[in-house]
């Protein structure tokens, strides 16, 4: 499990996720915008949503609702709704 | 890094923004065995899909059922058969439920006092001639009848080999009557004679396609990048099939290589258990493999691949704008 569990460090991880995921090229976790909208700007859809879920679920051991994947349109919201996860599981 | 919006203007932004939040998930349910028809060629009966299960004959349990795969995360349920209209009561039970588009050969027309707003594909093998030959009767002169004018019913037509060079009076006939039309392409199951693709006549196939979007804009509902993909078999530099489909049942799919696909889809058997391996049938040769739908389908899960180039993020929008109006989340 990842270590560093304040909202800039799950907004780092979170980020590292995605690039590995997606295979993203020409960006880092230092220079992915975490307010960018994921879908209207990155292009990701649902299937990248759900494998990017499995990936968090893996790491945080927190479960991602599929009826949750609209409000995560963000890197930044992601961070947040794990961090809001791990608070009501500890 | 490539984004949407450094790659799109503002008006094609905007038509991205209007489907990118869609999310569909489709399933498709055989609502009946039985048919008032018997076409060949047609994969429900020459694959015996007819005979795999036994069709459920109680209202209730179908009720049950769809709202079970409401739960599941169904958003369109696609009506095909055999002839969903012989059973109107099962086509209510989803219309009541959930966003319903009900395939049929348009010989019954649905009631559009039950069913306003129900989207309605008329499937159409050809002109007058070949419909005789591979369906035993020219099923337009009586589906043109049933649904002049509607507004929210558009032909399927099944284009053949003995099509080629002459799809335009069959869509001379459909804009007359005030209704649309989408293409796609025989798979010819049964292996009727004259019907099977043979060398260069996809391609040619695909130039009259394109020419008809262009001659009858408003009446052909379709895109050019769709032509390419299904006359080719081909997109981005990869080739249609098995390893690729992304209209597989869930349940039954184990490919090792994970293809992108279509989340939690099923085709379900009119037993309400039975699954069918996908959206047509079970022994057709993926290779030659020419489902329309599955090629939509194909381009519309692969979005992020279409992010290389505005062309190729643009030709993605017109193919899931086209999808998305064949099954009325967008207006025509
Ligand atoms: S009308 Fe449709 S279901 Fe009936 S036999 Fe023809 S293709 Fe098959
Ligand atoms: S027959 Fe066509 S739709 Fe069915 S699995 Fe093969 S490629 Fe996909």
């Amino acid at each position: 499990m990842p270590v560093n569990h304040d909202i800039e460090g799950i907004i780092r991880h979170v980020a590292e996720i995605i690039i590995d995921e997606l295979k993203l090229e020409e960006v880092t976790a230092d220079t992915f915008n975490p307010d960018m909208d994921l879908v209207d700007e990155l292009g990701i859809d649902s299937m990248d949503l759900a494998t990017i879920a499995l990936v968090l679920q893996d790491e945080y051991r927190i479960a991602i609702d599929e009826d949750d994947y609209p409000r995560l349109k963000t890197i930044r919201l992601i961070a947040e709704y794990i961090e809001e996860k791990i608070a009501t599981k500890n | 890094m490539k984004t949407v919006s450094s790659l799109l203007d503002k008006d094609w932004h905007e038509r991205y923004r209007r489907i990118s939040t869609l999310n569909i998930r489709s399933s498709i349910y055989d609502v009946t065995n039985r048919c008032n028809l018997r076409c060949k060629g047609c994969f429900f009966f020459s694959s015996g899909e007819h005979q795999a299960a036994e069709e459920e004959m109680d209202i209730k349990k179908w009720e049950d059922f769809i709202d079970r795969e409401k739960e599941r995360g169904v958003n369109l349920a696609i009506l095909i058969g055999g002839e969903p209209t012989l059973c109107m009561d099962r086509v209510e039970a989803f219309y009541k439920r959930l966003p319903t588009y009900c395939a049929t050969n348009g010989l019954i027309k649905v009631p559009r006092e039950k069913f306003p707003d129900m989207m309605v594909g008329i499937s159409l093998w050809g002109g007058g001639e070949d419909e005789k030959i591979l369906r035993g009767r020219d099923t337009f002169a009586i589906s043109s009848k049933n649904y002049e004018g509607d507004a929210y019913t558009y032909y399927l037509f099944t284009l053949t080999p003995r099509q080629v060079g002459k799809i335009e009076p069959v869509i001379k006939r459909i804009a007359d009557v005030g209704l649309k039309v989408h293409l796609q392409l025989l798979s010819n199951d049964e292996r009727v004679d004259g019907f099977s693709w043979r060398e260069g006549e996809l391609k040619d196939l695909r130039q009259e396609m394109d020419e008809m979007l262009d001659h009858y804009p408003q009446t052909v509902i379709s895109c050019k990048y769709y032509h390419e993909v299904i006359t080719t078999g081909k997109m981005m530099g990869r080739d249609f099939g098995w390893n690729e489909c992304p209209s597989v049942t869930e349940s039954l799919d184990h490919r090792t290589n994970r293809p992108r696909r279509l989340i939690h889809f099923s085709r379900w058997a009119s037993d309400l258990k039975t699954v069918h391996r996908c959206c047509t049938s079970a022994t057709r040769d993926c290779s030659t493999c020419k489902d329309g739908a599955a090629h939509m389908s194909w381009v519309m899960v692969n979005k992020r691949e279409h992010m290389k180039s505005a062309k190729d993020l643009q030709n993605w929008i017109e193919v899931y704008e086209m999808f998305a109006k064949l099954y009325h989340f967008i207006p025509w």
